[in-house]
């Protein structure tokens, strides 16, 4: 019996040399990426900023995040929501069209190779040269943070679409052909029914994303909450950074538990 | 609304669910006309003005090549902080993971704290904690990594507690059954089922950090983002298109190498 167990047991093939060799790269590069740390800056003021900021932020300036006018938390965090569930239907419809030209059960392969290098190439460019980008269009304001998350939602948005797009099942299709409907009735009862879900779905999870990526936007003054998070970080006043992150916390905290249910609903079925 | 009733022929009455597809979708574009009015959202600015975007896009090209010796050295940078910063945050992640799961940490108090701890890290954004460590750190490459392995250790923290608490507990059980203790049950009935997944996501996570620590210069946290600040704010579209074109290169031959590797793991 034993000796049974044994041979099964070498029968598996040994992924020592595997494991010892991913290890040993692992090992090289981080020697490798060590050189780029610098312990420059932990003088006696570090430490000190540390504890302002934490003390900061942990106090927060009640006045602005109780304040309802253009200028108060809420506005900010309404408008930051906005921005992100423009951009985000947007991009979703932007991303129908890509996803298409993406799947490789659809169209030749010059086409979806074309295609992919195409969103690579969308995805990898920073949000902040889009930005910079569209705030030539329209100008400083949420109306260009608009855009630019339309534009970046479609590289992560049309390679989860290409998945569900792949998955379907093409008997419905033949069947279909079979009883004589058309091109319009096989989509809309053969193909639209099976993607709707699972878009929706990934829609919402960008929504998620983009929501917390719309920090960034600030940066090049595309409107939402992140302009004036960074312009209170950069003249140090740790309290209103304070109230406006833990409103920005909490939006995201309540958005992805609700986003979560509603996914799971549209899974599930 | 009215729900309409069929009378089948062996006389049994049925009622067809009415579709909530016309509600959505009214909710929706109530939404949809409130964000437009909220974020000055106009087609015709778009249609009139849309050619402005091209202009930028049309000045990086050509890419200065003379600028290529500059971009090395951030570069460099900007990989050694998005494999530092996530190598570090993936195996921090694990312990934390670990006590998150509510089906291997017995007390919720517990389980409940650490999965409070990484949503609220994950949700702070990283921009942010970048920016808040230079500060304490000064300027340079230490922020941009510690931004990255928050936010690693958070992210793979998250898809692994939910891969562990999906788990089957039989194998555990059986194998503390014959006598192992809970660490080598842990060990032989737990750790051979995540791996795969877990180094999946270690290196997914690495592949967007790249991305993103191209972004952190910005705030002076290091990488590319320095020199791709300093020249967008010169307006050198040349060398912009330089540093983006090596950009797409390097991230696009990682993602292959990655990819590689995530679907050899499945």
């Amino acid at each position: 019996m034993s000796e049974m167990i044994e041979l099964k047991l070498n029968e598996q093939p040994s992924k020592k040399r595997q494991y010892l060799l991913l290890g040993g790269i692992i090992l090289a590069m981080l020697l490798w990426s060590l050189t780029a740390i610098t312990f420059s800056a932990p003088d006696d003021g570090g430490a000190k900023i540390a504890g302002n900021i934490i003390k900061g932020i942990l106090s927060p300036d009640m006045q602005l995040l109780w304040n309802f006018t253009s200028q108060g938390v809420f506005y900010l965090l309404f408008e930051t929501i906005c921005i992100a569930f423009l951009g985000t239907i947007f991009g979703a419809i932007l991303s129908i069209p890509f996803a298409f030209l993406m799947a490789p059960s659809v169209v030749p392969k010059p086409v979806y190779l074309i295609t992919r290098f195409l969103v690579v190439v969308i995805r990898t460019i920073p949000s902040l040269v889009y930005g910079l980008m569209f705030v030539r269009v329209s100008g400083p304001g949420p109306f260009a943070g608009v855009l630019t998350m339309s534009l970046t939602s479609i590289g992560m948005v049309s390679k989860l679409y290409v998945d569900v797009i792949e998955d379907i099942d093409r008997g419905i299709l033949e069947a279909m052909d079979a009883m004589g409907c058309t091109t319009f009735e096989k989509i809309r009862f053969g193909i639209i029914p099976q993607l709707i879900a699972n878009f929706s779905s990934i829609t919402i999870y960008r929504f998620d994303m983009n929501l917390r990526d719309a920090t960034i936007l600030g940066l090049v003054g595309a409107g939402g909450i992140g302009s004036p998070l960074i312009f209170a970080m950069n003249s140090y006043r740790w309290h209103q950074v304070g109230s406006i992150l833990i409103g920005l916390v909490i939006l995201i905290l309540i958005v992805e538990a609700i986003s979560n249910k509603l996914r799971a609903k549209l899974v599930n079925g | 609304m009215r729900k309409r009733t069929l009378t089948l022929p062996n006389g049994k009455v049925v009622t067809e669910q009415r579709s909530k597809v016309p509600l959505i979708c009214a909710i929706l574009l109530v939404f949809i006309i409130v964000a437009m009015r909220v974020t000055h959202f106009s087609f015709r600015t778009l249609a009139t003005n849309g050619h402005q975007f091209f202009v930028i896009l049309g000045a990086m090209f050509p890419p200065h090549l003379d600028f290529l010796n500059r971009v090395w050295q951030p570069l460099f940078d900007t990989i050694k902080m998005s494999f530092l910063g996530s190598l570090l945050g993936a195996l921090v992640a694990v312990p934390l993971a670990v006590l998150s799961a509510t089906n291997i940490v017995k007390s919720k108090l517990l389980s409940g704290f650490f999965k409070l701890l990484l949503s609220i890290m994950r949700t702070l954004p990283t921009i942010v904690m970048a920016l808040i460590a230079t500060f304490i750190f000064g300027l340079g490459t230490m922020a941009g990594t510690l931004a990255i392995f928050i936010f690693t250790v958070s992210y793979v923290g998250k898809l692994t507690y939910e891969q562990i608490e999906s788990l089957d507990m039989g194998t555990f059980e059986a194998l503390e059954s014959l006598g192992l203790t809970r660490l080598q049950a842990f060990r032989y009935g737990i750790v051979p089922q995540i791996l795969p997944t877990y180094l999946s996501t270690s290196l997914f996570s690495f592949e967007g950090n790249l991305r993103y620590a191209a972004i952190l210069g910005y705030v002076g946290a290091g990488g590319l983002g320095i020199i791709l600040n300093e020249q967008l704010g010169w307006r050198d579209y040349g060398n912009v298109g330089m540093i983006l074109t090596v950009l797409i290169v390097t991230v696009g031959l990682i993602e292959l190498i990655s990819q590689t590797a995530r679907q050899k793991l499945q």
